[in-house]
């Protein structure tokens, strides 16, 4: 049919390494997804809360992570800084750069989240006694939290994907790992086909995963 | 004679005019997938919607698997896939094939999200007005529907948009290649990301905040 011949038996040589690059993918997209949700939960208080250079600051940082391509934020990590003498490694590069687009990302979700709870509730909280920190860990995180499951866990499979972009700043996660094979092999459809496989297989278990938390999480 | 030679020329204005032009390049591919990638993925939302279960057994894996891999996956895989097939298609081609159906994919998700949005007993009621399937779908259920979803679609069209910068990997020089090229030749990254990401987040801004503008007014 095809006047080509597929050759799988390289690809699958290198599965192994395939594999052990996708933890690494995991691994980066977990750690940005936890610095995201701590940063981007700052950002959306001081958003919410504060005025001045604070609130600029914040702004500022969730309008050009939600404003530019990810790419471009990762250029600019990469390649950007190196114009003031920092010189960032491949992993710390899609580090910072995924952390930087999902807490403005998740800010912005977050906000949303803050803002849906009534003032009421906290009145109400305060009046009873709590301290604002009760206030804050027992009345307004868990509904906030609730709110903001699914947006996570959409951001959770954002940060995944992202990670791919980590091929052209020279990591070398599952993508980068598949363009080295690829590029010394000559079978680049074939390990870009086992590759594109491995990243769906990732995304459903999250989403499955996630879902399966929900359930748990969400009993009542 | 010259004892040094120096390999490296400043950032001129006759560069801003080469990064305007492949500004005009990014806004070009986007533009195309976005406005056929929409009508596509409408049709989608539209098959999703009536079609029950032959459509989550056909169309909804299909459209799935464009959301679960990374765009920069599908695009490699795509461009050399299309060689083996037979097609031979530039880096343009494979980009906008790819971008239209990644497009048509998200929107194909919004578009159910608008028909689902509006409410049955609307929709009876104006079939029983005497209105024809196709009288209600183009008279009831567009303008309604699609008021509902239009400030996600403008998210989808930006994300796209922003997206759009990963057909670089294919050699199609748009605003961020031709950054890159510059980069290369000036050694001026900090300057020359910035006019990118000056040019991505005025495009990018202003149409966000106009969707969140729309958003709040039509939620009052």
């Amino acid at each position: 049919m095809f006047d080509y011949n597929f050759h799988w038996r390289p690809v699958m040589k290198s599965l192994p390494d395939l594999l052990e690059a996708a933890l690494l993918t995991l691994q980066v997209a977990v750690l940005a997804m936890i610095l995201g949700i701590l940063i981007g939960l700052c950002l959306a208080l001081i958003r919410l809360h504060m005025t001045g250079p604070a609130r600029w600051f914040a702004t500022s940082w969730v309008e050009l992570a939600r404003n530019t391509p990810a790419l471009f934020q990762l250029f600019f990590f990469g390649f950007g800084l190196g114009a003031f003498g920092l010189h960032l490694s491949p992993y710390l590069i899609v580090l910072t750069g995924l952390t930087f687009n999902c807490a403005g990302y998740l800010a912005e979700n977050f906000r949303g989240g803050f803002q849906a709870v009534p003032d009421t509730q906290v009145r109400a909280a305060r009046s009873l006694g709590m301290t604002p920190w009760q206030t804050y860990t027992r009345v307004i995180i868990p509904q906030v939290f609730r709110i903001v499951y699914h947006p996570i866990t959409n951001q959770m499979v954002w940060a995944v994907l992202m990670s791919s972009l980590g091929m052209l700043v020279g990591f070398r996660e599952l993508s980068g790992e598949t363009q080295f094979f690829a590029s010394r092999t000559f079978r680049i459809f074939e390990y870009f086909a086992v590759t594109a496989v491995i990243y769906y297989a990732i995304v459903k278990v999250i989403l499955l995963s996630s879902r399966l938390l929900a359930t748990r999480l969400f009993r009542y | 004679m010259e004892t040094t030679q120096s390999f490296f020329s400043g950032f001129t204005p006759y560069d801003l005019l080469f990064l305007g032009e492949a500004a005009l390049r990014t806004l070009w591919i986007s533009v195309l997938s976005i406005s056929i990638g929409t009508v596509l993925g409408a049709i989608f939302g539209w098959i999703l919607y009536e079609g029950r279960w032959i459509a989550t057994l056909t169309i909804a894996p299909v459209l799935d698997i464009f959301r679960s891999v990374p765009l920069i996956i599908q695009l490699v895989l795509f461009y050399n896939f299309a060689p083996i097939v037979g097609l031979n298609l530039d880096p343009f081609a494979s980009g906008l094939v790819i971008l239209t159906i990644y497009t048509a994919a998200l929107v194909a998700n919004v578009a159910r999200g608008g028909i689902e949005a509006v409410g049955l007993p609307m929709r009876r009621a104006a079939r029983s007005l005497g209105m024809s399937y196709w009288q209600d779908l183009r008279h009831v259920v567009l303008p309604i529907g699609g008021r509902a979803v239009f400030p996600s679609w403008v998210g989808v069209a930006l994300g796209v948009m922003k997206d759009s910068a990963l057909v670089s990997v294919l050699g199609y020089v748009e605003l961020l290649k031709a950054s890159q090229i510059l980069i290369t030749r000036t050694q001026e990254p900090f300057l020359i990301l910035t006019v990118a990401g000056a040019f991505y987040f005025a495009l990018s801004y202003p149409l966000s905040r106009y969707a969140s503008h729309l958003e709040n007014r039509w939620a009052q």
